[in-house]
């Protein structure tokens, strides 16, 4: 039964993916990578109801914990970024390279 | 024949037992003169001056402690230190060899010291000069007083470097520059030989002393004996300016005249024959490839030094050839074995005495003509510079073997030896007699002869008496030194402890047939010279002279052949090398650095800055990685 779920998490891992791949604007870049993380999150839950433990369950307490402190650091420095250089693409700041 | 006597122990005290301070005199003078430097120039010179001839007394006193001794009693070894543990000591063998020529080198090398106060007081550098001066006598001495090859070889080397020092004494001058560079690339190539002779002496059988080495010489193998022996004359050759390594010595006249007079004419010059004289175990028996060799290099450059003398228009350069010459005749008689032994020695004193008389007397003239040295700008100086002229005809004299002067008893009794034991080197030394006359006589009549050719501002005056004091005590030595050592045999039995002598003692003939043979062709050579350079005028201008005049006059191409032989070939050589480390290893080096720098930059390239790119790699890496487990977990 808990095929769909897997199912559901891999499509919104899939989207979360895409949306990191093809979305410029940073906020939604990172949206998708919460996306991501939450399909993860659904993953490791549907696992540990499968396996009828709790092990699964308390990783994705960790996920959500760690993911809570990314957005704090992430969007102090989207915010950064779009009061230095007026835009919030992610294409915009690529400074850092060769 | 009789051989050389046992080498003793030295144990009682006297001054034999201190004879080190033959060395330690003139070497505490250099290195006080040098180390003080500027606060020494008042009274350098005669420090200098005292410390030779205390080395001077040292010797004489040492030299009456020897005759005192019974003729077995007469090689006094001396230990000094042990040198290098296990390998070799360091000693002085005092025997009637090392104190005759300890001898010559402080007695005419202080007679040289006293005129050089007067012929250096104008340098503002007279103070280094003694310095060197007493550098070169304590190597010198212990060149000659060491008793193993690695003393002796010590002392080769710091003669060598006196020598190197001394020619470019006027660094300034590039031609003294060039000169001393030459004098010593040469001398290595000599160095190379007396080394590598070493080298077998030790691996045959490891020992360095004299003492051993002469009982050990006749157990080694023929092959071995001669090859240490033409190694030991290539060693000789170098020092002594023999042929193929006697281009040298015409350039060190570039030194200073005294530097001329001492090293490159008295005594430094003459360390080849000494070298070979006492190297006497590996030139046996005579009539041995080995001791052919000198003889006939000896030969060989008896005859080129004198042709190169008669072109000579620079008087210094003339007696270079000269010097040459008779350091040829003494080789040849070194070649002959003990029968040849005093003479060549004797030769070598009476030379030391006459030649270093006529380079001061040479400097004597240049000091009085603002150092002139072109003989076609003298003429007629005998009436201006009496002293010098008449101290310079008896060099002449003894130099040309005038009847019973000291010249005519050494070079006759070489000459006599010769014809004995080899006709064709004999007879080619008597006629080198005669070129020696010829050039000899030209030298004389250009420069005290015929009319005046000086140049305007030109003043002699006859020279102070510290410089002529010397050429006086020197011109005396040169009429009665040689026939006092060769009458009777002295010589020959005084050296006898130390070198052997034949069986039979030589007795001297005023009339043999190579004799008068000699003294005709001299008288020849010097009636030619008289018609030539005598009653014709000189002209003030050098001829162009005919192919062989030309020939004389560049040394018989002799640097032509090194540059052709040596030089050229040695600079192909470097420059290849050149080539190869600069393509080659340089090539391989640099292109492995280029080639990783320039991927290295193309690979740098994949760091976009865009994010997304980065993420799309994490995804593809990802994707492959689960891929990747899980095909690994299917099977």
């Amino acid at each position: 039964m808990t095929a769909h779920y897997l199912v559901l998490s891999g499509l919104l891992f899939a989207i979360g993916a895409m949306g990191v791949l093809i979305r410029r604007n940073a906020i939604v870049v990172f949206m998708c990578v919460e996306l991501m993380l939450n399909a993860c999150n659904l993953a490791f839950v549907t696992f540990a109801r499968q396996n009828g433990n709790l092990e699964g369950q308390i990783i994705a307490f960790f996920v959500m914990v760690v993911a809570a402190a990314e957005v704090v650091v992430g969007l102090a420095i989207i915010v950064t970024i779009f009061r230095t250089r007026r835009s919030a693409s992610v294409d915009d700041a690529n400074l850092l390279k060769y | 024949m009789e051989s050389p006597v046992e080498i003793v122990q030295h144990t009682a005290g006297g001054v034999i037992g201190v004879s080190w301070l033959m060395i330690a005199f003139p070497l505490l003078g250099a290195a006080i003169l040098l180390i003080l430097g500027r606060k020494t120039d008042r009274w350098g010179h005669l420090l200098g001056v005292a410390m030779s001839l205390a080395s001077f007394v040292v010797a004489v006193l040492a030299f009456f402690e020897l005759l005192g001794l019974s003729a077995e009693q007469r090689r006094q070894a001396v230990h000094l230190y042990e040198f290098i543990p296990g390998m070799a000591d360091m000693g002085l063998l005092i025997d009637p060899l090392s104190i005759s020529f300890a001898l010559l080198i402080t007695g005419v090398g202080s007679l040289i010291h006293i005129y050089s106060i007067g012929y250096m007081s104008h340098d503002p550098d007279r103070r280094r000069f003694f310095s060197y001066l007493n550098l070169f006598v304590a190597a010198m001495l212990l060149l000659v007083l060491a008793d193993n090859y690695l003393g002796l070889f010590i002392g080769w080397e710091g003669v060598g470097l006196a020598s190197y020092l001394l020619i470019g004494f006027w660094q300034f001058k590039p031609s003294a520059a060039v000169a001393a560079k030459k004098a010593f690339v040469v001398n290595r190539v000599g160095d190379f030989g007396l080394l590598v002779g070493m080298f077998i002496m030790w691996s045959a059988t490891g020992t360095f002393a004299f003492a051993e080495l002469s009982e050990k010489a006749g157990g080694l193998s023929q092959p071995m004996v001669t090859a240490i022996g033409l190694l030991l004359l290539l060693g000789a050759c170098g020092k002594s300016a023999q042929l193929p390594l006697q281009s040298w010595l015409l350039d060190a006249m570039e030194g200073p005249t005294p530097v001329s007079a001492l090293i490159h004419a008295a005594t430094m010059v003459t360390a080849g024959v000494y070298l070979v004289v006492r190297s006497g175990a590996f030139f046996f028996p005579e009539g041995s490839p080995q001791a052919l060799a000198v003889a006939i290099v000896g030969a060989a450059t008896l005859l080129a030094g004198a042709i190169i003398g008669c072109a000579k228009d620079d008087i210094k350069k003339g007696l270079a050839g000269s010097t040459m010459s008779q350091i040829g005749y003494m080789m040849l008689g070194a070649g002959l074995g003990p029968a040849g032994y005093a003479f060549a020695i004797g030769h070598l004193i009476t030379h030391g005495f006459f030649k270093a008389d006529m380079f001061l007397g040479a400097g004597s003239v240049m000091h009085g003509m603002n150092d002139e040295v072109d003989m076609r700008k003298y003429g007629a100086l005998r009436k201006y510079m009496p002293i010098t002229f008449v101290t310079f005809m008896v060099g002449y004299l003894a130099i040309i073997g005038f009847p019973l002067l000291s010249g005519y008893f050494t070079k006759d009794g070489i000459i006599e030896t010769a014809v004995e034991h080899n006709q064709v080197l004999g007879w080619l030394a008597v006629i080198g007699a005669g070129i020696t006359g010829f050039y000899m006589s030209r030298m004389i009549f250009m420069t005290f002869f015929g009319e005046k050719r000086w140049a305007e501002d030109a003043h002699p005056h006859e020279s102070p008496t510290v410089m002529t004091v010397p050429l006086i005590i020197l011109s005396i030595g040169s009429i009665f030194l040689g026939g006092y050592l060769i009458l009777s045999n002295r010589l020959m039995l005084w050296l006898a402890p130390a070198v052997g002598r034949p069986e039979e003692l030589p007795q001297f003939h005023f009339a043999s047939t190579p004799g008068l043979a000699t003294l005709a062709l001299v008288a020849v050579g010097a009636a030619y010279a008289w018609m030539k350079y005598g009653r014709a005028e000189v002209p003030a201008v050098q001829p162009r002279g005919s192919f062989l005049t030309t020939f004389a006059r560049r040394d018989l191409y002799g640097d032509a052949l090194n540059e052709s032989l040596f030089m050229r070939p040695g600079q192909w050589l470097t420059r290849i090398a050149v080539f190869f480390d600069n393509r080659g290893i340089d090539g391989v080096v640099n292109g492995l650095a280029a080639g990783i720098g320039g991927t290295s930059g193309r690979l740098r390239r994949i760091q976009t800055g865009f994010a997304r790119t980065y993420a799309l790699s994490i995804l593809i890496g990802a994707a492959l990685l689960t891929g990747a487990l899980l095909l690994v977990g299917n099977i």
